[in-house]
């Protein structure tokens, strides 16, 4: 019963603050209400028994991603206040597509029977030792390919970064 | 008797379809309703976030390690993409002192 309140209340904060992420004028406050919502995002995890990915989310989204977030809106002094804005009718469009897309994956699965068959609070496979004999065995070669992803993506960056000298 | 009370009580896995189709929707709209690059930017990464956490909801009821390990594998990506992305928003901004992306139609020639 109670990881099932904690399942709403998540939920509820989660999406409460992903809807003020967009509604928020100025882009520092949509950053901290996305900080919010990667957090109450590593709960869904915990709640999952998925400690492993918990972890790993909290370290790469709220510790990195959001510096890097932070970073630019303050290096680049972005925190103007709507300074500009789509019109009111392209708003409204925008949010009539979304919802409609919403209506249309929930209707899609509601006529599909998921089974809820294993229950995640006894499952033992997010764990990090369960996890990593997985990951190191048969999941190696995509782990070691993941390495030079990153390099490239560290090379990319810097070169964009680089200011050129003429 | 634990184990019959335990998955009495088990969260259904239709909650978090729901949960996650939700997110996933605010991220769409997040994208078709904003100018801001930087803002664009946040919804996709709750777009992402709301497909990880259904890949790892399905993973755990299905008692199948394939399902976290590809949700690391799309967190690593991610990473890669941010930096990548917030880097060409600098270089954008540093060439047009502005991240409203209506000012990159002058990508056009």
């Amino acid at each position: 019963m109670f990881s099932t309140y904690l399942f709403f209340f998540l939920s509820t904060v989660a999406l409460i603050s992903a809807v003020m992420v967009l509604l928020s004028k100025k882009p520092i406050h949509g950053v901290l209400y996305l900080t919010l919502t990667f957090f109450t995002l590593a709960g869904h995890y915990i709640l999952l028994n998925a400690q492993f990915l918990a972890v790993v989310h909290i370290i790469v989204y709220a510790g990195a991603i959001m510096v890097l977030f932070l970073f630019t809106v303050m290096l680049l002094n972005l925190n103007i206040e709507g300074e500009f804005q789509k019109s009111t009718l392209m708003k409204f469009v925008a949010a009539i597509a979304g919802g409609m897309l919403f209506l249309v994956l929930i209707g899609t699965l509601k006529s599909f029977d998921v089974a809820t068959v294993g229950n995640p609070e006894l499952t033992q496979i997010g764990l990090v030792k369960n996890l990593g004999k997985t990951l190191y065995s048969e999941y190696l070669m995509p782990f070691e390919l993941s390495s030079i992803l990153f390099l490239s993506a560290m090379v990319g960056a810097v070169m964009l970064g680089k200011t050129t000298k003429k | 008797m634990e184990n019959t009370i335990a998955q009495f009580q088990i969260i259904p896995l239709q909650y978090y379809i729901l949960f996650c189709s939700a997110l996933f929707s605010i991220g769409v709209i997040g994208v078709l309703a904003k100018r801001n690059a930087l803002v664009i930017f946040m919804s996709v990464e709750l777009m992402l976030n709301s497909a990880n956490l259904l890949l790892t909801a399905f993973s755990a009821y299905r008692n199948d390690p394939a399902g976290q390990i590809f949700v690391f594998f799309i967190m690593v990506v991610a990473a890669a993409e941010v930096a990548i992305g917030l880097g060409l928003l600098v270089v954008v901004y540093r060439s047009t002192h502005s991240i409203d992306i209506n000012m990159l139609n002058r990508l056009k020639w």
